[in-house]
């Protein structure tokens, strides 16, 4: 800030610290009156004009002492950075900076050995799964298997591939799902059709004509990305519609309304925040137990 | 004493307002009750978008808040100011516009809020047109206050009007700096503020509310009914001077304790706690002055309901306002922030202070008001604080037992530096203690009940010829 507005906040900081002292002293001085009332009545109310009771004052004096030398200390007066040159930055940095020193080596001793044969370490999953709860559960739930818009990861049903170069890459960069909204093309009636047919791909019964109808609409609109038979695309992150699994829900009225509006997914990319040692146990985790659950 | 030849006063807008003081009470307290039921049973919303939690919770602050706690303060700043200046309301149109038009923000705001229309500013969630509203009832509410104390007979003023009129004042200059913004529709604005900025006027204002309308003019309220309910003198004119001056200064401060750890500049974050730390004195002048007051009549506490509701509230005041500074703390802060410790120390306040001493002040008044000698019922008097006080401490302990316990929840670290435990098992932890706290706002709204029971039935009672220190207004 520029030094005026710094001067301003000194200066108001010290007319209110030193303000608190002078009526501290004032009204300490003021004339006792003993047992008598100021001699104010307002409606039958009197008014005694007892001292300052002294621990209160002591108390008032400690609060104001001490604030003075927090100021001289940490940050407060202006421009002034205080004695310590305490920021809540530097603080930060200091503390992630240790924790990265006790726990780094803990995670990085795991980096090298590749993600299939982590399954069998239960040290490596039980934190792989400690960083999956704190860091993604928000989105795909304790269990990891997701809710409407955040995919399931325990069933071996993967949008962009299961391998496990795939989920590094997705937990590396992150993934953008784009799917567009087709309401301004087709009209409620069209969109009614295409409901159909998609319904009809994961062997659900929908009326004849509808389906017919839809898969034309379907070849012109939809192909590029779910492909011919409907199977998704991996590369594009684009679902399998011949399934039962549904990332937004798969009931006539949501797929209308996905076809309608678009839907768009973002997976955050997650290099940054865990570094490579963590991002390596997490996807272990993933991976090994979404293959152990899928068996059952 | 002067009571003989009194002016006659305007008791008309004070009765209206004691009436719908008990009313919004028990509205804005149950809306809480629900939503408190809602954070244990979600399903208890029905789906239904307007009774969402996120749309009753700005409702529920709302009601209590300005609905109930506005009314009290109007009720009875208008009730003691006439009485300690001597002088009727200087406008009864005026008096009967705030009434009215307060009653209408009020009305608006529990249309709007659960609709969804917002702001987004907490405590000032109103839209643009409902905010210039509530300027003109402002003004108004000003005019008429400070016109009556002009009008008054005697040279100096009392120190309750000091009180009310620096709420008066500082709601003022908070409402307008807080609420500028560019109206885009008749339903939606955008802040005049941006980021940081924002957040910092946001808290400025929250907390000054927190300040100047919950403390302020609440404090007015103590400096008129303890001493009239106790018969005896206040206890040190001094003490109310340092206090009210100190007070009010160092309050303006504090705002940034609301900001700790945040994109706000250290050196705010600091100034925030250390005004924080140095309003614990100013506070507690309050207190000491209200409860010191009672010194030569404390045996009228074992037998005066309304006593104890006011002296109770005192010590809740003392309580969170020693609370509050502790928590403006920054390394308490960063236990504390955005825990449930937070929600029990604003009931803690709202409740134990607020509600009881405005409870006590509408048991003493209403009689007065209606031409009674005394409430319908005093052992009902009497039910009512039991059930509240079980109800408050109830409240308060269970949130600063949840508050803490998902502190250090949030915080615990395994030994290999991840945390211990995800967010949602610190969800599942608190359920016995949302269960407690829903308990607890139950028996607080039980008690409004029989307040109301008993309020109708002093009103509908005979007339009694006697009763009057308060003279029929003229209309």
């Amino acid at each position: 800030m520029t030094e005026f507005w710094s001067w301003w906040i000194i200066v108001i900081v010290a007319i209110m610290i030193v303000g608190s002292f002078v009526i501290l002293h004032l009204t300490r001085k003021m004339e006792d009156n003993g047992e008598d009332t100021t001699g104010h009545v307002y409606d039958g109310i009197e008014e005694y004009n007892n001292p300052l009771p002294k621990w209160w004052l002591n108390m008032f004096y400690i609060t104001l002492v001490f604030s003075i030398g927090y100021l001289v200390l940490y940050p407060g007066l202006g421009n002034y950075e205080g004695y310590f040159n305490w920021t809540q930055e530097n603080a930060w940095e200091k503390e992630v900076a240790a924790a990265e020193e006790q726990y780094g080596p803990i995670f990085a001793q795991y980096l090298n050995t590749p993600i299939p044969s982590l399954g069998s370490n239960q040290e490596a999953m039980d934190m792989g799964k400690r960083i999956f709860l704190n860091y993604c559960a928000a989105c795909h739930g304790s269990f990891a298997t997701g809710t409407p818009g955040y995919p399931n990861l325990m069933d071996d049903d993967w949008l962009y591939g299961g391998s496990p170069e795939t989920i590094k890459t997705t937990l590396i960069n992150g993934r953008q799902g784009m799917m567009p909204g087709f309401g301004e093309q087709l009209n409620e009636e069209q969109i009614t059709f295409v409901t159909s047919y998609v319904t009809s791909l994961s062997g659900r019964d929908a009326p004849e004509k509808e389906v017919a109808e839809g898969k034309e609409l379907y070849q012109m609109n939809c192909v590029a990305c779910h492909g011919a038979d409907g199977k998704g695309n991996q590369q594009l992150g684009a679902p399998n519609l011949t399934d039962s699994t549904w990332l937004y829900g798969g009931s006539r009225k949501v797929i209308a309304r996905t076809i309608r509006n678009g839907r768009q997914g973002n997976m955050p990319a997650h290099q940054e925040i865990l570094g490579d040692a963590k991002l390596h146990l997490v996807a272990a985790w993933v991976y090994n137990t979404s293959k152990e659950q899928s068996k059952q | 004493m002067t009571e003989t030849n009194t002016p006659s006063y305007n008791y008309t807008v004070v009765r209206q307002f004691a009436v719908m003081t008990v009313i919004w009470g028990i509205v804005g307290m149950a809306v809480g009750v629900l939503i408190a039921a809602q954070l244990l049973w979600p399903a208890l919303n029905f789906d239904i978008p307007w009774l969402t939690f996120s749309r009753l919770r700005p409702l529920h602050t709302n009601a209590v808040i300005f609905a109930f706690g506005g009314c009290a303060l109007m009720c009875t700043s208008f009730y003691v100011v006439q009485r300690t200046c001597q002088a009727r309301l200087f406008s009864d149109f005026l008096a009967s516009f705030v009434f009215w038009g307060w009653q209408l923000v009020i009305v608006l705001a529990a249309i709007s809020l659960p609709l969804g229309y917002t702001s987004g500013k907490e405590y000032a969630e109103l839209e643009w047109p409902i905010d210039i509203l509530i300027t003109l009832v402002w003004v108004a509410y000003a005019i008429v206050f400070f016109g009556t104390v002009m009008k008054r007979k005697s040279a100096h003023i009392y120190v309750a009007n000091w009180f009310y009129g620096a709420f008066i004042l500082t709601v003022a200059v908070l409402h307008l700096v807080n609420s500028a913004a560019v109206p885009l529709t008749l339903t939606k604005s955008y802040s005049a503020y941006a980021g940081a900025v924002d957040a910092m006027v946001q808290w400025w204002y929250g907390h000054n509310a927190v300040g100047f309308f919950l403390t302020a003019g609440f404090l007015g309220m103590m400096y008129y009914y303890v001493p009239k309910q106790a018969g005896r003198p206040v206890y040190s004119y001094r003490l109310s001077i340092v206090h009210f001056w100190a007070l009010i200064a160092v309050y303006m401060w504090a705002g940034p304790h609301h900001l700790h750890y945040t994109a706000l500049p250290d050196w705010a974050q600091s100034l925030g706690m250390i005004f924080s730390l140095i309003l614990l004195a100013p506070s507690w002048g309050g207190m000491i002055n209200g409860i010191m007051t009672l010194s030569g009549a404390w045996h009228k506490l074992r037998t005066d309901p309304i006593l104890k509701f006011l002296i109770v509230s005192l010590s809740f005041y003392g309580m969170s306002t020693f609370e509050g500074p502790m928590m403006a703390i920054k390394t308490v802060n960063a236990l504390s922030h955005y825990t449930e410790w937070t929600i029990g120390h604003v009931h803690s306040g709202a409740l134990g202070w607020v509600a009881f001493i405005s409870i006590g002040a509408m048991y003493y008044m209403l009689p007065r008001m209606f031409g009674q000698t005394q409430m319908y019922s005093i052992k009902l008097i009497n039910w009512h604080f039991w059930i509240a006080t079980v109800g408050v401490v109830l409240y308060i302990a269970a949130m600063w037992i949840a508050g803490v316990m998902e502190g250090l929840m949030w915080r615990a670290f395994n030994d290999d530096g991840t945390l211990t435990y995800s967010f949602v098992q610190s969800l599942e932890a608190k359920r016995p203690y949302y269960a407690i706290r829903l308990f607890g706002g139950f028996l607080f709204l039980g008690g409004m009940f029989l307040m109301a029971y008993n309020m109708f039935k002093t009103m509908s009672a005979p007339k009694q010829e006697k009763a009057s220190d308060a003279k029929p207004a003229i209309a």
